[in-house]
């Protein structure tokens, strides 16, 4: 039993981390509907800049942390400048491979300047663990942060876009461009905003991601990327409550996969699970009926 | 007389094209016949057809159907690894060419099986929710092999997805797909010859299909799902016909790639979804819905990395950039105002 | 048209960043098989050998450590006057540790005249590349390809044991050592290497009363997150948890195991070589590990000396097991090439052909082990080394 839960933990730590990055992908997709294949490479850049602060330049971990939001907030904005911006009336596949260009991009630059050599991450929680049942279970420090840090992620989130402005434009946006920017909504400026939050939820995600699971290589977005975009999709993409559910949900399912059916078809029993799930709700579980015009 | 030499446009287009691979490898075999091509070369013949196959079998998906696969890839593997298996079990008991040309059947058809049953739940869905629906498949059929275990002895076959000692054979068994190990031993049949043959083939299927009665119904779909439905066009049928052809010659590549090396093994790089995402970039580069450009856009990507080795580290970096240019050059308004003012056709049309 | 003109553009823009690339490579100083190989040309008739491996991608660790330590080789072989009085020409080409760009790293390195091969450095690609250095008749020695398909025909050699050789040698030493009688085993279902191992130890662990008591795998897509596996092994009662695996994800399992307070003893393989040079990794954490190596860069014989420091001033790390493999490859190539009485005149056929009766004749003290002879299957005779970790350095058992 106590293995059981240990399992859950681990598997809700797990699903934490997939719900801060579905969170980015799931904003994007409602407001600019485009699918940014990029977003877990930004992951990856968050994490880098934090071990390159804290590892070789020696920063403590809140400042680390810190540059890193802030790069990846600014990348974010940029790439939407120079690769998305100009691509807002192409169809959707022109915007869906420019995006995987830029994810290609990311990993190759990082790969240039990095090296392919596997880094150890070193941790930037210091928290003790907490010992449950008679130190059956071991809830470790970073298990815990993951944890709370997505519930206040998410908190924080639902109340930006209900209670102020700029999120209340962000719900018009996604709601219908054109009436939006009738209504004296600045679009361009919303997207961005959009981007940059996405974006700094991502290098968030990254630190907690590389100090679970702490090493660090060029590709080590891509697979939690993907995983996260699966998460988005399977809770519905576009809701915000759908990519947290989804996150939790997929890491769960993952974990208790790989401990009571096969560790090594793990990931084809959750890419099952997302089939079933849109073919039962072909906009996942959360999400909106889309009408279809004539 | 006059009428007799003017043929039909997409005809014209059809044989432009055949033709080029034709004349290719025409060229090519005279190369190696006179022994000025250099090995590389020689070793790059056969991907070059792979390559070119599988961009025309995902265009016919992406341009023509006009949906996104990110699971090509794994249809390419069910083709590989199914006519691996057939061969790898025939190898003493058939002659090489018959043993083949069986294999090549294998593939084609089952993997085209593979992308009809996939087809049919999955083409309900569209859009984004289609991409990562095929997404998925490849990556599940992709983690299935990996933990495949088959083997033969004197009792028949034995199957187990645990590991090899879990499969009890007998002394003297064999195994046949050993896990993550893959097939080993497949024997060395493809060459230029096949793959050029199998490349015409694909190009007068998708080519054919194209300017027939199924395919300007599926191009009717693409271009207005609602307005060809009210017409009375089966929806459902001509998706998943252009689909399923598309899967199985997919499946063809996958053939020409396990018989070209001795070792087949389901990993990331080969028949993950980056492969899935590569062969997009040919289509792309080529131009959706441009079946030559496919053709011509695959043998660009694949040889300059190779003749270039030492660029090695940048290549994929290159790839990116040129990935998002080509988008940003077809798509962007001002490069599109751009291309208007200097386009060749209005330069030309000055000069009359 | 408009699509015509962007297939052109794609073209265009191609060749022009690869040629920008290729001047901007041009100018920066002269790799390492650059180097050497003009360096030989200039001299004449040279023993042209060509070595694969991958340089980039993920397994680039492994093809950087042979290309460099194959290196060194050469450099002090040519230094002390080259064999039978001849220069070697070395040079090295990238395989991304894929199968079908190891072939066409071979066929580029056909082009440029290659006699003897020396390659290539991961399995998979090796039983693909075997097959064509068969048709060829191409002397083939693999430093670290360890599956049994690597080396099926008569052309072909290995430096290092076998995948069956390592996983029942490690059976044995846990069980004639009285080392652990539970075992647990966590390995890479997506890796030729590592399920080798796994299939050659359990098929043999319980004819050295060793039980295995979980066998838990992962795969290259999911390597991140080993406390599933961990707990398993940790419920099942494991003493000692074997990992044949490769060190960067042992390196993880290590920091896994100690934040969930698991302690058992872990024994590895020669993938572990190379786990206390991991950067930014807590050595403490890999107190007490146990691996089966023919090599340790901190043995205190001279040969090993002099190699470590000569790759340290090089390449300023030090070397792991491959490096070692590879360096003894050449000096392998060396010693059947001076039996042979081999020059550069004759084709790689004609050397190939001397070479396998020579293969058979010659002993070779290398820094992976003393006294190394083959057999006609291709297979080296050597005994492996047990050591342990200890205050942060390999110590022998």
């Amino acid at each position: 039993m106590s293995s059981f839960f240990s399992y859950l933990i681990n598997g809700i730590s797990l699903g934490s981390i997939y719900a801060i990055i579905a969170l980015g992908y799931t904003m994007v997709y409602g407001i600019a509907k485009m699918l940014n294949f990029a977003h877990g490479d930004v992951i990856m850049v968050g994490s880098y800049m934090t071990f390159l602060m804290a590892s070789s330049l020696g920063l403590p971990p809140a400042v680390a942390v810190l540059v890193a939001v802030v790069v990846c907030t600014v990348l974010g904005i940029t790439i939407e400048k120079i690769a998305y911006k100009p691509l807002r009336k192409a169809p959707s596949l022109a915007v869906l491979i420019t995006a995987i260009g830029v994810s290609y991009f990311l990993q190759n630059a990082a790969l240039l300047i990095f090296g392919a050599n596997t880094k150890m991450f070193k941790s930037v929680i210091s928290l003790p663990a907490i010992q449950l049942a008679d130190g059956s279970i071991n809830i470790s420090g970073e298990t815990q942060v993951t944890i709370v840090a997505c519930v206040i992620i998410m908190i924080a989130l639902t109340t930006f876009i209900k209670k102020t402005k700029a999120g209340q434009a962000m719900l018009a946006v996604s709601e219908d461009k054109g009436a939006a920017e009738l209504m004296g909504v600045n679009v361009n400026g919303t997207i961005s905003l959009t981007f940059a939050i996405g974006s700094a939820l991502a290098a968030v995600a990254g630190v907690l991601l590389c100090s679970a699971y702490p090493t660090l290589t060029p590709y080590t977005g891509s697979m939690p990327g993907i995983k996260a975009f699966v998460a988005a999709v399977f809770g519905g993409i576009g809701s915000i409550p759908g990519a947290f559910l989804g996150g939790i949900l997929l890491g769960v399912i993952e974990n208790m996969s790989k401990a009571y059916i096969s560790s090594q078809l793990s990931d084809a029993i959750v890419f099952s699970v997302l089939i079933i799930v849109l073919l039962v709700k072909p906009t996942g579980i959360l999400g909106k009926k889309i009408k279809e015009k004539v | 007389m006059k009428k007799k030499m003017n043929l039909n446009k997409s005809t014209k287009s059809t044989l432009i094209t055949i033709g080029m691979v034709v004349v290719t490898y025409i060229v090519m075999m005279i190369l190696t016949q006179a022994g000025a091509l250099s090995s590389l070369m020689k070793g790059l013949l056969v991907p070059l057809c792979i390559y070119a196959i599988i961009a025309v079998a995902l265009n016919l998906t992406v341009g023509i159907l006009g949906e996104l696969s990110l699971g090509h890839a794994g249809f390419m593997c069910v083709g590989a690894f199914s006519s691996a298996f057939f061969s790898i079990c025939f190898k003493e008991t058939m002659a090489a060419g018959p043993r083949f040309f069986l294999a090549i059947v294998i593939g084609a058809l089952i993997s085209a099986l593979f992308g009809l049953l996939i087809g049919i739940p999955v083409l309900r869905l569209q859009g984004d929710y289609l991409a990562i629906v095929t997404l998925a498949f490849g990556e599940i059929i992709k983690n299935i092999i990996n933990v495949l275990y088959v083997g033969r002895d004197a009792n028949g076959f034995h199957f187990s997805t645990k590991d090899f000692m879990s499969l009890n054979m007998e002394a003297d068994g064999k195994i046949l797909i050993n896990g993550a190990q893959g097939i080993t031993g497949t024997p060395h049949d493809s060459n230029f010859t096949v793959g050029a043959i199998l490349l015409v083939v694909t190009l007068l299927i998708v080519l054919n299909l194209i300017n027939s009665r199924s395919g300007r119904a599926i191009m009717a779909i693409r271009d207005n799902r609602i307005a060809a439905e009210s017409v009375g066009i089966n929806i459902t049928k001509y998706k998943l016909l252009a689909f399923s052809i598309s899967a199985g010659l997919a499946g063809l590549a996958g053939v020409l790639y396990a018989h070209n090396l001795s070792i087949l093994q389901a990993q990331p790089k080969n028949f993950g979804y980056n492969m899935s995402i590569m062969i997009l970039v040919y289509v792309v580069l080529g131009g959706i819905g441009n079946i030559r450009g496919s053709v011509i856009a695959s043998v660009i990507l694949v040889l300059l990395p190779e003749l270039m080795r030492e660029l090695n580290d940048y290549r994929m970096l290159i790839y990116s950039i040129v990935l998002i240019g080509i988008m940003l050059f077809n798509w962007a308004p001002k490069a599109k105002l751009f291309r208007e003012k200097y386009s060749l056709k209005r330069l030309l049309k000055k000069d009359n | 048209m408009k699509k015509f003109i962007s297939v052109l553009l794609a073209a265009a823009m191609t060749a022009t960043m690869l040629v920008g690339c290729s001047a901007k490579e041009a100018e920066a100083p002269a790799t390492d098989s650059a180097a050497s190989t003009e360096a030989a040309e200039v001299e004449g008739a040279a023993f042209k050998i060509g070595g694969c491996g991958p340089t980039t991608g993920g397994a680039a660790v492994y093809g950087l450590a042979v290309q460099r330590g194959a290196q060194i080789a050469v450099d002090e072989i040519n230094a002390a006057g080259g064999i039978n009085g001849y220069q070697i020409a070395y040079n090295f080409a990238d395989d991304e540790h894929d199968a079908e760009k190891a072939v066409n790293a071979y066929n580029t390195l056909k082009d440029w005249g290659m006699q003897l091969f020396m390659g290539t450095v991961t399995s998979g690609p090796c039983v693909a590349v075997v097959e064509n250095t068969n048709a060829d008749n191409m002397y083939q020695i693999t430093p670290s390809g360890s599956a049994v398909d690597c080396i099926k025909y008569p052309n072909a050699f290995r430096v290092c044991f076998s995948d069956p050789g390592q996983g029942g040698k490690s059976a044995q030493y846990i069980g004639e050592n009285g080392i652990a009688s539970k075992v647990a085993v966590i390995y890479d279902s997506s890796d030729v290497y590592s399920t080798g191992i796994y299939q050659s130890f359990a098929a043999d662990a319980a004819n050295f009363g060793v039980e295995i008591v979980a066998a838990e795998a992962f795969t290259a897509d999911n390597k991140t997150d080993f406390t599933i596996q961990l707990q398993k092994a940790k419920d099942a009662g494991a003493e000692l948890v074997f990992l044949p695996i490769y060190y960067s994800e042992a390196a993880l399992i290590l920091s896994q195991a100690n934040s969930m307070g698991f302690a058992p003893m872990f024994f590895g393989c020669d993938g572990l070589d190379g786990i206390l040079s991991v950067e930014d990794f807590d050595t403490t954490l890999a107190e007490g590990v146990m691996l089966l190596t023919p090599f340790a860069a901190d043995a205190d014989d001279e040969a090993t000396k002099n190699f470590v420091a000569a790759y340290d001033a090089a390449y300023g790390e030090t070397p792991i097991q491959f490096a070692a493999d590879a360096y003894d490859a050449i000096y392998i190539i060396k010693a059947a090439l001076e039996k042979a009485g081999a020059t550069p005149e004759m084709s790689a056929s004609e050397i190939n052909d001397v070479m396998k009766a020579a293969m058979l004749e010659i002993t070779v003290d290398g820094l992976t082990g003393a006294g190394m002879t083959w057999t006609e299957d291709g297979e080296v005779n050597k005994e492996p080394k047990a050591v342990k970790i200890v205050d942060g350095a390999y110590t022998a058992m």
